[in-house]
Order: C-alpha cells, then structure tokens, then sequence
C-alpha cells in the first residue's frame, strides 16, 4: 500500500465523517433528569432474612476499606443476610464495571460501592437498578442519578465542630491555640477550619485564642519544622489543632521529644495505628476520626433497609442502623454518618486502621 | 514435508487448538457457571474484550514482524484525555472523534519514526512511549474527569443491536477485523509483515521495504488505539488520564495466546482473536464463580507459560522421532 493511497484514504474519511455531521457540543447536551423512584416507602416493614448484599470497595486488600467492610460484614451477620466482598486489585475507573456486571448476573439483592469514578460507574449501576438491585454507595459516592443512597462519612460542619470541641476540653476552656493544616489550598481542609473558626466566635469559646493556622503540605518533614516553629512563636501555646493526619503525626513526634510533652496537646484528625504510642507516652490525650467500620455497617443496615421497602432513598425518610441507632435520609439520598469518632487511652487498642 | 510446509502445518494446529479449547471453553462453562451463558452476560463479555480485541489486531502484525507495540494503552490513555479537554473546551464530538484517532496514529508515527528511522530496538522505544504518553495524559487532564458526553453516543456504545445481546460496537470491530484479516493473510502486505519477521534480510532481497512496512503498521497502531480510546471513553463516560491502564500486557498476552510467535514470523489472526475471546471468558466465568482476583492471575499465568511451552515440547518430541527415523534407515 504506498504512502500517497494510504494518506488519501485517511483524509477522505476524515473529510466524510466531518462533512456527514452537524456537531454535538458540551452546550447541546439537556440536563438529564435524575431518576426517582416511584414507591413508596414502608417504615413498618419487616427487615427481610437473607438480603445478598456484594461491598465493592475501591480495590481490595486496602487497609482502610478492609475495616470498612468488615463493618458490613458485621451488619449483615446481625441481620442473617449473605455477605460478599469482590473488587479489583487497582482503583481505577473503569476496573469496577466488570465487577457490577458480574453482580448482576448472580442476581444480589444489594450492592455496595466505593465508586472510583462517579461517572463511570453509572450506566453499569442503572442496568442493576433495573434489574431490580439496591444500589448504596459508601465512602465516595457515585453520581446521584445511579444510586438509591449514600453513606457519607462525615460533614464538614462535624469535623469542625469536633475540632473546635478537642481545642476547648484540652486547653480547659481557656488559652491559645494553632492549626497544622496541609496545603493552603486543600479544600477539605479550608472548609473544616473555616467552621473551626465560626465555632470559635461563638460565646462558649470566647477563652479561645487561635494564633495561627501553619502549613506543613502534607510533608512529614515540613510539618514537623512547622510544629517546632509554632511553639517558639507562642510560649503561651496550649494547643495543636491538626486535621491531616501526617500533621497529627509529625507534631505528636515533635511534641513528645521535646520539653513541651505534657504541657502542650496535640489533636486533630490522625488514625489509631500512627498514633496508638503517642497515646500510650501520653504526649496526646485525645484525637479523632470517623470510624471505617460503622461506614460499611450503615450501609448494609441501608441496603437491607431499602430492600425490605423501608426506605426508598428519598429526604426524610426513617430508618433504624442497629447499635448506631436510628437515621434519617437527608438532601439528595444522603445518609451521613455523624460526628467523628474520639479516640483516646480507653478505647485506642479497640481499632487496628 | 519441507521446513516450511512442516512449520505451517504445526501453527495450523496450534491456532486450530486455540479456537478449540476457547469453543470447549464456551461450551463448559455456559453448561457449568450459573448465569455465564445469558445473553445479558454475552453482552458484557463482548463490551468487556472490545478494547484488547480492537488493539490486538495490529498488535498481531507487529509481532509478526518481530517487533513490539508496548504504548498502545498509554495512547488510549492520551488520546481519552485529549477527548476530554476539547469536549470541555467546546468542540463538537464529530471533531473530536476523527481528530482522536489522528491524534493516536501521530504518536504511533513518533514509535514508526523511531524504530525504523532511528533504528532504535522497539521493545526500548514502546516502554519509552509508553511512560511518555501515560505522562503527558496526567498533564493534558491531571486527576481530574470529564463525564458530560452526549448521551447519544455513550448509550450507543453501551447499548445492543436492537435489544439483543450484539452490542452496538461489535460492528466496528468485526469491520475492522475482517479488513485486518484479509490483508494479513491475504494481500502482499500481509506476506510482507510475515517475510519481515521471518528474516530481516531475506525480505530485503525479496524487495520488501521491511522500514517502510513497519513505519505504516505503527501509525495503524497508534490510530486503532485512538479509536479504542474514543470507544473506551464513551463506555465509561468518563474520560480519563488513567484509562486502559496496563491494557498493553492483556493485548500482548493474548496474541502471544493466540500462536504469535514473539519471535517473528509466526501467527494468525483467528488464532488471535480466539486467545482474546479464550482469557476474557475464563475470567468472566471464574468471577462469575467467585474466583479470587488472585486465583485468576494464576490462572491466566499458568495458561500463558503452557501456551509457550506446548508448542516448544511438540515440535522437540517431534524432531526426535524425525531423528531416530533417520537413524534407523539412513537410505530414506
């Protein structure tokens, strides 16, 4: 084949395929309407026996969501129902869709998500809602239209009012305190000290003084030089607030190898396992995090939930999650966990994440 | 029997094992796995083998040359980012898509350019391609996705051939399977990509322009792989930099699966196509079964490692026959 026919071939079917059409654009495309489901939900219904509910993390052998769904796992012993875990070995996006293929083939009642892609999970997530399956996503949620509910974690609004309650019980109620953020402009971090700082306006934290927010980028060293810096700024500092969990862990370091341990606390967002010796030097009393496998156990009380038609996904309805009590569905099927849990020298050695 | 006869006679067997096995295959595992043989479930096992499929065709004529197309995913990757970005940007999907495909056949012209340019070996220039194009995908689009395609196309891509269990996108890849299989086996070029892998020298004297040749087969590459590219991102739609990550060793497993000689020289298209169908289907019906992830690499690994060494101990215990026939009867 020479260059010249193979070269005309290819311009003449680009000029064809461009010629043939009008043009779609970003700008044509209509909203596509969420789908809602039409039932309606029974709060008095019987939580029904032997609900198939298949967890679909975002990859498996991942600490993290091991926890998560060892939760559901739990949940659904509670609840006599069949657990499943099934997963690709990498988070990408597509990896999952083979997996929701091959849960609909063997006919679950329930899936449960960790979507790692909102969007390319969809189609493959409708095809099972309309082959009758339950779709709860946890953790990351996929796009709205392609789930009946979503487990969230945590609000921004709770982080910040934990962070704001951990700086108020260390310091006793009065005195300074900083932050040890990330990046300056991470965005969950931004919107959890932002309501930090409305917290602190109100009048029960008029005591509190805030000096500084310090950023340490997420980088082990640099927080570490950060945390060592906040403490020759302000001699009067009582308290390092740090919602990342490298910065929790470089400052408790800092704090508890140098003359300041037990004089100054540390606290923030960190997990049990990068913080358990922190916690048993006593350089940290207390800290927080929601917990991993109340995560995965709302979502199966959820999918079960939505099964048995006690839920249908919609805002306001009711429904009762076991040890953790009774939830109600919020704004666009969101089911938020609730404030973060503490850890501290009683309970640490409960969690292994 | 000649050598040539002799060896065309065991790749006939090899290939025809191939498409035995993956039809047995077929056969036992819609009898055994609940739910395997649905036609819901042939349908994500077509949509789910489409992109190794479509890439393994010209992945099959440049192995026969004896070279290696390695960059083929991260081009699918590359070209699902720029998708992504001129959609953002505004353009219209009738531009982007033909400017995807050419967008993938340039970067096979820079692997062609290379290889038979710079003479540079290709398994070292694809491992290079195939780092550089995943990067510039991370810098065309960074973490991010692009999701609004128009709703025509994506559920056209995903959808069946008037409700049956053919997906739409079966007919671009049987057109484009059918066009690769006849010029392989069929037309000079394709007796050209086989006299390339089988001597460089020899097809020189012949008058083949082995350069020339693989310069042309690196560019389809590259294009086929943008159109994979495209086809991916409408499936999933989403278009990502990430996307068909490591697809590269489930395409090179399955020609080599298939009886293509890594070598050179060797292989079919059936025969391909076939170890597509042959690993795609082993995996659909053991997950079906609840197979572990772990299980099923072990699987596939095992296969692979028997489909090199099978023919290896065939053609051996062949030639020792040969060799104690002669031994006995010299006169022959």
């Amino acid at each position: 084949m020479s260059r010249r026919f193979l070269t005309g071939a290819v311009s003449a079917g680009l000029v064809l395929v461009l010629a043939a059409c009008g043009g779609t654009t970003k700008n044509d495309n209509a909203a596509a309407g969420a789908s809602q489901s039409t039932a309606a939900a029974n709060p008095n219904a019987a939580a029904q026996e032997g609900v198939k509910m298949a967890f679909l993390p975002k990859q498996l052998n991942n600490p993290y969501s091991d926890i998560e769904v060892s939760g559901g796992k739990e949940a659904l012993g509670e609840l006599k129902g069949e657990y499943k875990l099934v997963g690709p070995n990498d988070a990408s996006a597509s990896s999952q869709v083979s997996y929701i293929n091959t849960l609909i083939q063997q006919q679950q009642d329930v899936i449960g998500i960790a979507a790692n892609d909102p969007n390319a999970v969809c189609p493959s997530l409708n095809q099972a809602r309309t082959a009758g399956i339950k779709v709860v996503a946890f953790d990351s949620d996929a796009a709205k239209d392609c789930r009946d509910v979503f487990i969230n974690q945590a609000t921004t609004q709770g982080i910040g009012e934990a962070l704001a309650k951990q700086a108020k019980d260390l310091s006793g109620g009065s005195g300074e305190i900083a932050v040890l953020s990330a990046t300056p402009n991470a965005t969950n971090q931004n919107a959890w000290i932002d309501v930090l700082k409305k917290e602190l306006a109100k009048p029960e934290y008029a005591n509190i003084k805030l000096d500084k927010v310090a950023y340490g980028n997420d980088d082990d060293q640099k927080s570490f030089q950060e945390a060592q810096g906040l403490l020759q700024s302000f001699p009067n500092l009582k308290v390092i607030v740090s919602p990342t969990t490298v910065g929790i862990a470089a400052a408790a370091r800092y704090v508890s190898s140098s003359s300041y341990k037990g004089k100054v606390a540390v606290t923030g967002l960190g997990t049990p396992n990068q913080m358990r010796a922190f916690v048993k030097d006593g350089t940290v009393k207390q800290f927080a995090l929601w917990n991993p496998a109340d995560i995965g156990y709302l979502a199966a009380y959820a999918g079960v939930a939505l099964k048995s038609g006690q839920i249908t996904g919609k805002e306001g309805e009711k429904f009762k999650a076991g040890k953790l009590g009774e939830y109600t569905i919020g704004a666009s099927g969101e089911i938020v966990l609730g404030p973060p849990t503490t850890f501290d020298a009683n309970n640490i050695d409960k969690f292994n994440f | 029997m000649s050598e040539r006869g002799n060896r065309f006679g065991r790749l006939l067997s090899w290939d025809a094992a191939v498409v035995l096995v993956t039809v047995i295959v077929l056969v036992v595992a819609s009898g055994a796995v609940e739910n395997f043989g649905t036609s819901r479930n042939f349908t994500f096992l077509l949509l789910d083998l489409l992109p190794i499929a479509l890439v393994a065709l010209p992945m099959t004529f440049i192995i026969v040359t004896g070279e290696i197309d390695l960059s083929v995913a991260s081009t699918l990757g590359l070209t699902s980012a720029v998708m992504g970005s001129l959609w953002d940007a505004g353009l219209s999907i009738e531009t982007i898509i033909p400017l995807c495909v050419v967008l993938g056949a340039v970067l096979g012209a820079l692997n062609g350019f290379f290889v038979t340019v710079l003479k540079l070996p290709s398994l070292a220039v694809t491992i290079g391609t195939l780092a550089l194009y995943r990067g510039l995908a991370f810098v065309v689009l960074g973490d991010g996705a692009v999701a609004d395609f128009p709703r025509d196309y994506t559920s056209w891509v995903t959808g069946t051939i008037g409700d049956g269990p053919i997906p739409n996108v079966l007919i671009p890849l049987v057109v484009v399977a059918l066009i690769f299989g006849v010029v392989l086996h069929a037309t000079p070029i394709g007796r050209g990509v086989f006299a390339a892998g089988a001597g460089e020298q020899a097809a020189r004297f012949a008058g083949i322009r082995t350069g020339r040749l693989k310069f042309w087969l690196y560019v389809v590459s590259g294009a086929v792989a943008g159109l994979a590219g495209v086809l991916w991102t409408l499936r999933y739609s989403s278009a990502r930099a990430d996307n068909g990550f490591g697809l590269e060793l489930a395409v090179v497993a399955a020609v080599l699966l298939g009886g293509v000689s890594i070598f050179g020289g060797k292989g079919t298209l059936p025969g391909v196509l076939a170890g597509v169908v042959l690993l795609a289907s082993l995996q659909n019906a053991l997950r079906l079964q609840d197979v572990s992830n772990e299980a099923l690499n072990i699987v596939t690994g095992v296969l692979l490692i028997v489909s090199v060494l099978l023919p290896n101990i065939v053609s051996s215990a062949r030639d020792s026959v040969r060799r104690r026939r002669q031994a006995v009867s010299p006169e022959r």
